[in-house]
């Protein structure tokens, strides 16, 4: 122990250069989550019609862990003949039990699946991070736990939709087509299957191409829930499969969550049918923190904003706007907390930071970083050796980056975050809204008035204050202008599957 | 105290806390999984942090004489073993502590200033600090005046502080806040900016004596106060959280949250304590379970 | 005084932001009735008067849809009531286009009665629809419905005065701002519907009606990036379907209505305000949710 003098003598040393040194006096040891009690078949055929069989294409491709690089199954590709035979299946099952079936009935097949989804957690989460990248602590804590609570959400909507929409007796559609993203494969499936079933539509699900397990793992716990054959049917396969649902001609719906770019692409092929369309699209959040704001919440909120799920997330707060008399405290603040990050194997409990969903997504976000570092932006990264084999990202900031630049106008769906100043409301309302995107946005202060006054003019469908990132089934979750339309979630997402 | 000259900042502008937040971020640390030689690691440096406490009134001089024992031989069965940070005791112990704990690194630690309620005057508290300073004692654990504090009379806080330091003389002050008075998040911060910038050698949550002692959130508030001090002034303070920590994964979770938020330079007895009394035994369990593989009972654990 | 005093005829021109342009190009087409009667000498609107009718209609947007819902109600029931009181000039003139006196006169008597009907939903279709999430966290979250922006519409044929009416109400109650063209064969009432709307208390480029041809200016609302939804309320058959919704390049909300027939129970209702909503949703945390006492 120091007497006092000593003390003292350090404190003057220090007042130098004031700087905090981690990860240096205690490293954790790794702590991984188990695979014993995960099954993952070499080979997985398509579910149709309540079985899986394999594909008229007779083509299978490879889905890897993008942690390891290693293969984990192969996966059958559904062609346009596929598509056809699902689509059949599920509309024989619309014009058969299930369509007949009460909304109270529906609801206890829909519960079902909740809780199956809850008792097999463990091993859903240790997939959804073997096949995905996440880290358990992510998969484990929220993908999984918010799938089961939106099956169970919505199942109890299934008897009550004449409560939903006032003065209407809404009807369903039909069969829904359903195309879902990669970054959180098993709850967008929950997303988009729960309501549809409530509504009492049937289903054509196709799930991304390099995360479709579990949503074949889901398929097996809607066997194991009796559901009538056909009423959910889950294809696997890349675009061409998708666009073969979209353009399919006994589709009453279609749901896709995606880029803008397919999502126009979409638009357009159902532009003349009488197909209804739901789309959640890119995103460009701005998050926003004023001089007032709770500063050590607010950077976390930056943290959970853009390094959340490697900042593979629509919604991400990848615009960080600084009012400018705490600008420095804040990026004071934010090296720090990013030097505590730690990015390593998605197995591991401790990490925060997990593998990059894919090489291709990988090489986008290379990409981004170059063009910032020509653009003149200030790039800054945590000091951390990354692992040899996989495909990782080190959070990367740039700071000194113009409104017109392409890595703050463009979506890079990774942990790559810029960094922009603002003196007044009026300036940071005009710069949050200056992207043709619209999806969500954070804003964080210690006062109320302007809380309101920006959660208004913001022009984005979900805006967190004093938070980020929060999500939850009650909650409607979708964009303004190029973010996409309908909603997803709550009862607001109901009345995309429904006649109102 | 010539070192640090006094700044009396306009404390109603310290920083606020966003109360759900700092729930979160401290759950967060508790998602850590400490395993293996990290978990043995960080039981060496729990242990090491404890200030092994006793603070009742029917204390006997017995009573703290086995305590400073076990303060030197926390579990002779185990080999390797650091000793605690402290005793800490009433201030009419801290002689007989003093004594039994002579030859080893272990400091003595008391409280002062009509603890645990502090309501009396300045002139008493001020003897009562210069009393256990003079028994021997080489840590004060004040507490703050809460009815003047929660009135907004920062000022009066910031004063009585400074003037304690004054009094401890080179004993290390630390200023217990009694955070669950204080009522929120935003006051733990508020009160965290006086103790320091009025001389505060530590900072420290509780008496013990009140519902709700330590938490982490509240710990974590604390850290960051310390972190932005830090950062302003150059200057180091200490962070005791106290009363409630009784368990080593508990105490685990703390040493996380020191790690990741004020980093290596603090992860160390001379910048942490555990304010306990239970917790030692718990360590030692943990670390007696390391050592042979198996769960342990109570019973092999001495309580003193 | 002479009994052979010589009528003065209208002039049609058109209504952009606030004012009574004629065509930037000079364009014009002979409106008619079903005699051959030869009615007016209408605008025939350009791509470029559709391009400025939507500047106008995006800078009005930040008013209006910021203006208190209350008011914009009042302003709505205003346009009722300039509407009722020149209810004859637009018989007249709804006769003139080939509608039956009776028609006529049922259709302005809808046309008011369905502005009241909205003035009255502008404060309310937020109350109905928006909603508090009970979310599973210590957060408030709520969702309410607001304006989409600047909405183009194509009206029809059929009731040209109450088609109209039925389209632009529900949009501008929502907080829109709107582009319209009317129908070509009819457009003389919306023009006076028009002037209706300038002695109404709505602010200037809140509602602007482009004369003209269809099949040309609907895809020109189309094309236009910074028009958010599109109303189709024109025949089913009149307009190229798909080249309208593949001109849509900024993710157009898309609303069609060939089939509503304006004069029913199914002309009006507040899912006509919400199909150009959006909703958005807010969270905020909420300190010592789910229990008494500090739990911090």
């Amino acid at each position: 122990m120091a007497t006092t003098k000593k003390t003292a003598t350090k404190k003057v040393a220090k007042k130098a250069a004031p700087s905090l040194k981690f990860n240096t006096a205690w490293e954790y040891a790794p702590a991984l989550e188990g695979t014993s009690h995960v099954t993952i078949a070499p080979q997985y055929e398509l579910f149709i019609d309540g079985k899986f069989v394999k594909p008229e294409s007779g083509k299978y491709f490879n889905t890897i862990n993008p942690a390891t690089e290693a293969n984990l199954s192969s996966i059958a590709e559904a062609n346009a003949a596929d598509v056809d035979k699902a689509v059949k299946a599920a509309r024989k099952a619309y014009n058969g039990a299930w369509g007949k079936m009460s909304g109270a009935e529906r609801a206890k097949y829909i519960f079902r699946i909740s809780r199956m989804i809850q008792e097999k957690a463990r091993e859903l989460c240790v997939i959804e991070t073997l096949d995905g990248g996440k880290p358990i602590r992510e998969s484990r804590d929220i993908d999984i736990p918010l799938a089961a609570n939106h099956f169970f959400y919505y199942a109890g909507w299934a008897d009550k939709l004449d409560y939903a929409f006032p003065n209407r007796k809404p009807t369903s559609l039909g069969v829904a087509g359903q195309i879902i993203p990669w970054n959180f494969p098993l709850l967008m499936a929950a997303w988009k299957i729960a309501p549809a079933l409530a509504t009492g539509n049937t289903v054509v699900l196709k799930p991304a191409e390099t995360t479709p397990l579990t949503a074949l793992k889901l398929a097996e716990i809607i066997q194991e829930c009796d559901l009538p054959p056909g009423v959910v049917n889950i294809l696997t396969g890349a675009g061409a499969t998708g666009a073969a649902l979209v353009q399919h001609n006994d589709i009453n719906k279609i749901a896709f969550t995606g880029s803008t770019e397919v999502g126009k692409l979409i638009q357009q092929a159902c532009a003349g049918s009488s197909k209804k369309l739901t789309l959640e699209l890119g995103g460009k959040a701005a998050n926003i923190i004023f001089e007032d704001a709770p500063l050590d919440q607010a950077v976390e909120g930056i943290i959970n904003g853009i390094f959340f799920n490697q900042g593979h997330v629509c919604c991400a707060g990848s615009r960080l706007f600084v009012q400018e008399s705490v600008y420095k405290t804040v990026l004071r603040k934010l090296k720090d907390r990013m030097a505590t990050l730690i990015v390593g194997n998605p197995l591991d409990k401790n990490t925060d930071i997990g593998a990059i969903n894919s090489k291709q997504q990988l090489d986008t976000i290379h990409k981004y970083i170059t063009i910032g570092k020509k653009e003149g932006a200030e790039m800054y990264q945590t000091d951390i050796n990354l692992p040899r084999k996989g495909f990782y990202c080190k959070p990367t900031l740039f700071t000194d980056v113009a409104q017109s630049s392409r890595i703050a106008q463009e979506e890079i769906f990774g942990p790559v975050l810029t960094v922009q100043t603002f003196r007044t409301e009026d300036e940071v309302i005009e710069k949050a809204n200056n992207t043709p995107y619209g999806l969500s946005a954070g804003v964080w202060t210690d006062k109320g008035s302007k809380i309101f006054n920006l959660t208004t003019k913001i022009r984005a469908g979900v805006v967190w204050a004093n938070t980020y990132n929060k999500f939850d089934p009650t909650s409607p979750f979708g964009g303004y202008k190029e973010s996409g339309y309908g909603r997803e979630g709550g009862l607001q997402g109901l009345a995309g599957y429904l006649h109102i | 105290m010539s070192e640090r000259s006094i700044v009396r900042p306009d404390f109603r502008h310290s920083p606020s806390i966003d109360q759900v937040g700092a729930e979160e971020r401290a759950a967060r640390f508790t998602k850590r999984s400490i395993k293996k030689e990290s978990k043995l690691q960080g039981l060496h440096l729990a242990l090491s942090m404890i200030d092994l406490t006793t603070l009742e009134g029917k204390d006997t001089p017995g009573k703290v004489k086995q305590l400073c024992y076990k303060a030197m031989h926390p579990h002779d069965a185990l080999e390797g073993l650091p000793t605690v940070a402290a005793v800490c005791v009433f201030p009419s112990m801290v002689g007989i502590a003093k004594k039994a704990l002579e030859g080893s690194k272990i400091k003595v630690a008391s409280v002062a200033t009509a603890f645990p309620s502090g309501q009396s005057t300045r002139d008493v508290k001020l003897r009562d600090t210069k009393y256990a300073v003079a028994e021997g004692a080489d840590e004060v654990d004040m507490v703050i005046s809460r009815g003047k504090f929660l009135a907004g009379e920062y000022n009066f806080v910031f004063d009585e502080i400074a003037a304690i330091k004054e009094a401890c003389g080179n004993a290390r002050l630390k200023v217990i806040l009694e955070t669950g008075e204080l009522g929120s998040l935003d006051k733990v911060r508020r009160a965290s900016d006086i103790a320091m910038h009025a001389g505060a050698d530590f900072i420290k949550t509780s008496t013990g004596k009140i519902q709700p002692a330590a938490t982490m959130p509240v710990t974590l508030v604390m850290l960051e106060a310390i972190r932005d001090f830090y950062y302003e002034t150059g200057i180091q303070i200490g962070m005791k959280p106290a009363g409630g920590i009784s368990k080593s994964k508990a105490a685990l979770h703390y040493l996380v949250m020191l790690n990741e938020v004020l980093g290596a330079d603090w992860m160390t007895n001379e910048w942490f304590r555990f304010g306990a009394s239970s917790l030692a035994n718990d360590v030692l369990m943990q670390l007696a379970k390391e050592a042979t593989g198996r769960y342990q009972s109570a019973d092999y654990f001495s309580i003193d | 005084m002479s009994t052979n005093r010589l009528s003065i005829l209208k002039t049609y021109k058109l209504y952009i932001g606030g004012q009574f342009p004629r065509t930037e190009s000079g364009r014009s087409y002979k409106a008619t009735n079903s005699k051959g009667d030869h009615l007016a000498n209408m605008c025939w609107g350009s791509k470029k008067d559709v391009r400025d009718a939507i500047v106008s209609a995006r800078a009005a947007w930040k008013g209006w849809s910021a203006r208190a819902a209350f008011n914009r109600g009042q302003i709505l029931y205003r346009i009722a009531e300039m509407l009722e009181g020149r209810s004859e000039q637009f018989v007249s003139e709804l006769v003139s286009m080939d509608v039956t006196a009776q028609d006529a006169k049922e259709e302005v008597q809808d046309s008011i009665d369905r502005l009241v009907y909205y003035a009255g939903w502008c404060d309310k279709y937020q109350q109905v629809f928006g909603t508090v999430n009970p979310v599973a966290s210590s957060h408030f979250n709520f969702s309410v419905p607001e304006s989409t922006g600047v909405v183009g519409i194509v009206s029809k044929e059929a009731s040209p005065l109450l088609s109209l009416v039925s389209l632009i109400a529900p949009a501008i109650a929502g907080g829109n701002t709107v582009v319209v063209i009317p129908s070509y064969s009819k457009p003389l009432a919306a023009i006076s519907f028009a002037e209706v709307i300038n002695d109404s208390d709505v602010p200037g480029g809140v509602i602007n009606i482009i004369t003209g041809k269809a099949t040309e200016l609907a895809p020109a609302l189309a094309e236009h990036m910074d028009v958010n939804a599109l109303v189709l309320g024109n025949e089913s058959d009149e307009l190229d379907k798909d080249a309208i919704l593949k001109g849509t390049h900024n993710l157009k909300r898309i609303v069609a209505y060939h089939e509503i027939n304006w004069k029913t129970e199914q002309g009006q209702s507040p899912y006509f305000i919400l199909d150009l909503q959006e909703t958005k949703t807010t969270w905020h945390p909420i300190e010592n949710i789910g229990g008494a006492g500090a739990k911090y």
